[in-house]
């Protein structure tokens, strides 16, 4: 069976009545990704053997027997998970993720790893070691990156919710390409163990769901403190659902004129339509600017490629991994089990973030990228002082071509302007359907200050109540 | 040509806590190779570091008693380089802001006292270790991988060998009483590196350093810096450069031998570790800490020579350890006799550890138990004979003197109406010695002293029994 | 600014990865227009400005020293790719400085 008529409310209203059986439910999953995934390629990992947790409660546990898709970059114990790299092709892990342990504890039910750009690096899903993923919409489309497999598992049907990983865009842009509701935490609100990082400061797993309520409820399960990671806020959880619903009249709401800039034509129409909802319902628009906005994309680069270079120093061939053969000495393994174990984008950034530390270019690159980054942050601030939520477009165009932009790299960097900043101010960022352009999906994005993804949902389930798109199927897939 | 020599020592210390420093692994040795560690320690991927609360307090310990300032801000930083001992191919050290930075320590050589800077002292993670096997492979064990270190960089003031000794002993001394460090060089938690340059005397740049790692002793240190003190002044002498190098001590030849050629800095690409957050040292909690540090070995010398009258010998061998001293003040409070106490564990407890090659932690002599004794010999309850039976039970099996003696009935004998006759008997029974005595024959009295003991097995009291020994023969 | 073919070597070093001879001038070409889109960065004047290097809302964060055993050593070494004796396995190990 396929979810695109379903959510966990409806799904657990059956389970809870035994209309569906949860054993059934994970068979019928695994099936139907089986089925369908020839064409979409959104999984590295289908857990053939999928089984619900024992003893379900269905009144306590939302999620309880509910497949659940999740990024291949968290580790599931004793499950595969690779980071869509060959470097860890075989890599099996040890201990669960902490928002695999919450989901555990919940009883969700899991069926397998979602393809992503390597190591998260990438906007296209194109970079992996496991293929291509196709968009469903459109199979010669880029499901968006790097968790574009989460997203197509999403947008197909394949399950009602998927954990991504977010470090510039990457799970609110295939959100956008895809057709679907998908949301970056606050940096600090969900737990990074068990996260294979890519930039720490910058990493945030959230969720992916046709509804937003959908993705509130596998939210307040992963969200909230955790020992484990330092850098985790303690404040308690709010009950995300609670916003779901809720009226948006007196709502500030600014729009960058710096992103609307970024848009022409009919992306900037189908946006402009959704702010026009807004404010139509009773929000207050406001336009603000975001001065900076052209140093995002070298700023974000320089900070995630540096923390990137040694997050992935590790990846070494001595304890875990891949490791080349016929090396003749220790520096041999090095070299070759990384030369043959990274795909090109990786090596790309592990050298720049390489150069950026390095004797004579951390001044002028990583610690001038910090001082932008504290610029960036205070800009944030000061609209938040005067604002609830910032609107715009997710990204500057709708999925793009297979092969279009593989081959030069700054294009493909620059499809990250509108959702890094949000990064690199670590606020909580959402991107939620807005409408068509040119037959494939475009979304609209919603930011808010640190903390309030309430807000984010509040507006998002009202652009999603008034503009209905998820109604709509992909068309893309043929029969 | 004169030359003036600057050198400086990178000092690490091993700090004494029950778990690592960024993961719960148990800090031990001598476990099976990987037993110790946890997924942190193998750079698992997904994995995150979280800070020991106990490394940063015996830090800020020893910080304090270094006179150091403390930074209120601290934050750690990565460390880049690939071997195979570092999983995560980075330390996580604090490179920007470290724990503390300008401290001093006061030595005296040659009777001169001088002030030796701390430039700055940090806490970081130790790695694990390589065993090299001869078949062309080597092997790693990381147990050792994330045990907290303290690394305490001098300011470059020490201006030769014997100052550069009387820093590393004064240092040693100074983190041993703060209890954070076991201190121990031969088992690796004290390390030391130092460097040294020489220059004209009257220039004022600096020369080139040559660095010396891991060397095995402070006399090693020692006659390694005089060592290159003078090859480095002949190499200059005869118009050549010193190299910016690393060199290595021989033991046998009492030489330094070059290891590499530096070329610059390595590069390490330190920065800031984004995964974990700044660390607010607050005053309150410095205060706190202060209130627990334990009295320096300087505090304690000044109290036993001057307050208890100790000599100087007999203070310094206390002050030893940190846990001999500490065994002593205890035994003092626990009302022992200052002198006494300090004659008993200076030979008689010294003695026993040494014969058995145990240390005061691993006996079961208390600090009171030795108060108890002590007491019993000073009060006349037991001869200093029976006493070295009492010591010899209660440090073997941690029996209480007290009672041991009373079951045992070993209380002296000083009973004078008990003693009389016993005496008139051995004195009528040996008319030799009386003679002798009266011929000024001094051994006379030992022999019949030995005679009462042997009677009563070592109980009678001989400051009694040698009064009615000499009353009894002035009679005769 | 110029980027030359030796700091990209240089960079490959530092990073472990192998630069093929006949692609050498095409990666220092890439990385060189790479690096210099990030290096738009210098344009900013931020003189006076403190670095963020992360975005946290707590700081002093310590854990307790109570020591806890990890399961198994066999789970630990289960991804290893040579092992010996409860030890990792590596090639003879050479000069630790390699980042000079």
């Amino acid at each position: 069976m396929n979810y695109l008529n379903e959510d966990i409310d409806s799904l657990n209203e059956k389970l809870a009545q035994g209309t569906l059986s949860a054993d059934q439910l994970a068979q019928d999953t695994v099936a139907n990704i089986k089925q369908t995934d020839d064409k979409l390629n959104a999984w590295i990992t289908v857990q053939e053997d999928a089984k619900p947790a024992a003893d379900l409660d269905f009144s306590k546990n939302k999620l309880a027997g509910i497949p659940i898709a999740i990024k291949d970059n968290i580790l599931t114990k004793d499950v595969k998970t690779t980071a869509a790299s060959h470097i860890l092709d075989n890599y099996i892990p040890v201990y669960d993720a902490t928002v695999i342990e919450r989901l555990k504890a919940a009883q969700a039910t899991f069926v397998g790893k979602t393809n992503m750009d390597e190591f998260a690096m990438g906007s296209s899903t194109e970079h992996s070691y496991f293929g291509i993923t196709h968009n469903p919409w459109n199979l010669d489309k880029v499901p968006g990156g790097s968790s574009g497999g989460s997203a197509v598992a999403v947008a197909s049907g394949q399950v009602v919710a998927a954990l991504g990983s977010d470090t510039g865009g990457s799970i609110r842009q295939p959100a956008a390409f895809n057709g679907v509701f998908g949301i970056k935490p606050t940096y600090g609100r969900v737990s990074r163990w068990g996260l294979i990082a890519f930039a720490s400061s910058l990493d945030e797993i959230g969720v992916m769901s046709k509804r937003a309520k959908t993705s509130a409820q596998v939210l307040n399960v992963i969200a909230g403190a955790d020992e484990h990671d330092s850098t985790l806020s303690t404040r308690a959880v709010p009950d995300f659902t609670k916003y779901i619903g809720k009226d948006i009249k007196g709502m500030r709401v600014a729009v960058v004129k710096e992103y609307m800039d970024a848009v022409d034509g009919e992306m900037r129409e189908v946006i402009q339509e959704q702010i026009t909802v807004l404010e139509n319902a009773g929000a207050v628009v406001n336009e603000v600017s975001l001065p900076l906005t052209k140093y995002v994309v070298p700023d974000y680069y320089i900070i995630a490629s540096s923390e990137a270079s040694s997050n992935l120093q590790r990846f070494d061939g001595i304890r875990y991994g891949y490791r080349a053969e016929d090396t003749k000495d220790l520096l041999d393994v090095y070299v070759k089990s990384r030369s043959e174990g990274f795909g090109e984008e990786v090596k790309r950034r592990i050298m720049l973030g390489s150069f950026a530390l390095s004797a004579g270019s951390y001044d002028r690159f990583f610690r001038q990228a910090a001082k932008v980054r504290t610029m960036i942050c205070q800009d944030f601030d000061r609209i938040f002082e005067e604002n609830d939520v910032i609107v715009g477009p997710t990204t500057t165009t709708p999925a793009f071509t297979i092969g279009s932009e593989i081959s030069d790299p700054i294009k493909m960097y620059n499809n990250d302007i509108l959702t890094i900043s949000a990064n690199l101010a670590g606020i909580p960022s959402a991107s939620v359907p807005a409408g068509m352009v040119d037959g494939m999906p475009v979304g609209l994005q919603v930011m808010a200050k640190r903390f309030d993804e309430g807000s984010i949902f509040q507006v998002a389930d009202f652009i999603e109540q008034t503009n209905k798109f998820y109604e709509k199927t992909p068309t893309g897939m043929g029969d | 040509m004169n030359f003036k020599s600057t050198i400086g020592f990178e000092v690490h210390f091993e700090l004494k806590t029950n778990s690592k420093i960024f993961s719960p692994s148990p800090v031990s040795y001598g476990a099976k190779p990987n037993t110790e560690t946890n997924v942190i320690d193998w750079a698992m991927p997904g994995v995150l570091p979280y800070v020991n609360k106990d490394v940063y307090r015996l830090g800020i310990m020893v910080a304090l008693a270094t006179h150091s300032h403390i930074l209120p801000n601290t934050h750690f930083d990565r460390k880049n380089y690939y071997y195979p001992d570092s999983p995560k191919a980075y330390q996580i050290t604090q490179f920007y802001q470290p724990l503390a930075r300008d401290g001093y320590v006061e030595i005296e050589v040659h009777g001169k006292k001088k002030r030796i800077g701390i430039h700055e002292m940090h806490i970081e993670e130790d790695a694990g270790k390589n065993t090299h096997g001869t078949n062309g492979f080597s092997y790693v064990d990381l147990n050792r991988q994330g045990v907290p270190l303290l690394e305490v960089v001098s300011e470059p003031e020490i201006a030769d060998p014997d100052e550069g000794y009387a820093y590393l002993e004064k240092l040693r001394k100074i983190v041993q009483f703060t209890g954070a460090s076991d201190v121990k060089m031969e088992e690796g938690s004290m390390r030391v590196d130092t460097n040294i340059s020489i220059r004209p005397a009257g220039q004022k740049e600096l020369g080139t350093k040559v660095e010396m790692k891991n060397l095995n002793s402070f006399e090693h240190v020692r006659k390694s810096l005089a060592y290159e003190e003078k090859r480095q002044a002949q190499v200059l002498l005869a118009g050549g450069r010193v190299q910016l190098s690393t060199r290595r001590f021989d033991e046998a030849t009492g030489k330094t031998v070059l290891e590499r050629v530096k070329e610059g800095d390595a590069d390490y690409r330190y920065f800031p570790e984004p995964d974990l957050a700044p660390d607010h040292i607050s005053q309150e909690w410095i205060d706190e800490i202060a209130a627990t540090l334990p009295r320096s070995a300087e505090e304690r010398y000044s109290q036993y020579v001057n307050e208890f009258g100790l000599k100087d010998y007999d203070a310094q061998v206390l002050l030893q350890t940190k846990e001999s001293s500490d065994f002593y003040d205890k035994t003092v409070a626990a009302g022992a006799d200052p002198q006494l106490a300090a004659n008993w564990m200076n030979t008689q407890v010294n003695g026993y550890l040494n014969d058995n090659r145990v240390s005061l932690a691993d006996i079961k002599l208390t600090p009171e138990n030795l108060a108890a004794m002590i007491e019993l010999i000073k009060n006349g309850t037991i001869s200093s004979k029976i006493a070295k039976k009492v010591f010899a039970e209660t440090i073997a099996n941690g029996t209480d003197p007290k009672k041991y003696v009373e079951d045992q009935g070993m209380v002296q004998l000083s009973d004078t109406s008990v003693l009389e006759p016993m005496v008139k008997a051995v004195v009528d029974s040996n008319p030799q010695s009386v003679e002798d005595f009266k011929n000024g024959k001094d051994r006379a009295i030992g022999y019949l002293v030995g005679q009462i003991m042997k009677k009563t097995r070592g109980k009678a009291n001989p400051k009694v029994i040698n009064q009615l020994l000499n009353q009894e023969l002035q009679k005769r | 600014m110029k980027i030359t073919e030796e700091t990209i070597k240089h960079v490959a070093v530092l990073s472990r990865l192998e630069i093929n001879k006949n692609d050498i001038s095409q990666v220092t070409e890439q990385m060189s227009s790479i690096i210099n889109m990030a290096d738009q960065l210098s344009e900013v004047n931020t003189e006076g400005v403190e670095e963020t290097v992360q975005v946290v809302d707590r700081d002093t964060v310590f854990r307790e020293d109570k020591p806890e055993h990890w399961q198994s050593r066999e789970e630990l070494m289960k991804n290893v790719p040579e092992q010996a004796n409860g030890f990792i396995k590596v090639p003879v190990i050479i000069n630790k400085d390699e980042d000079e």
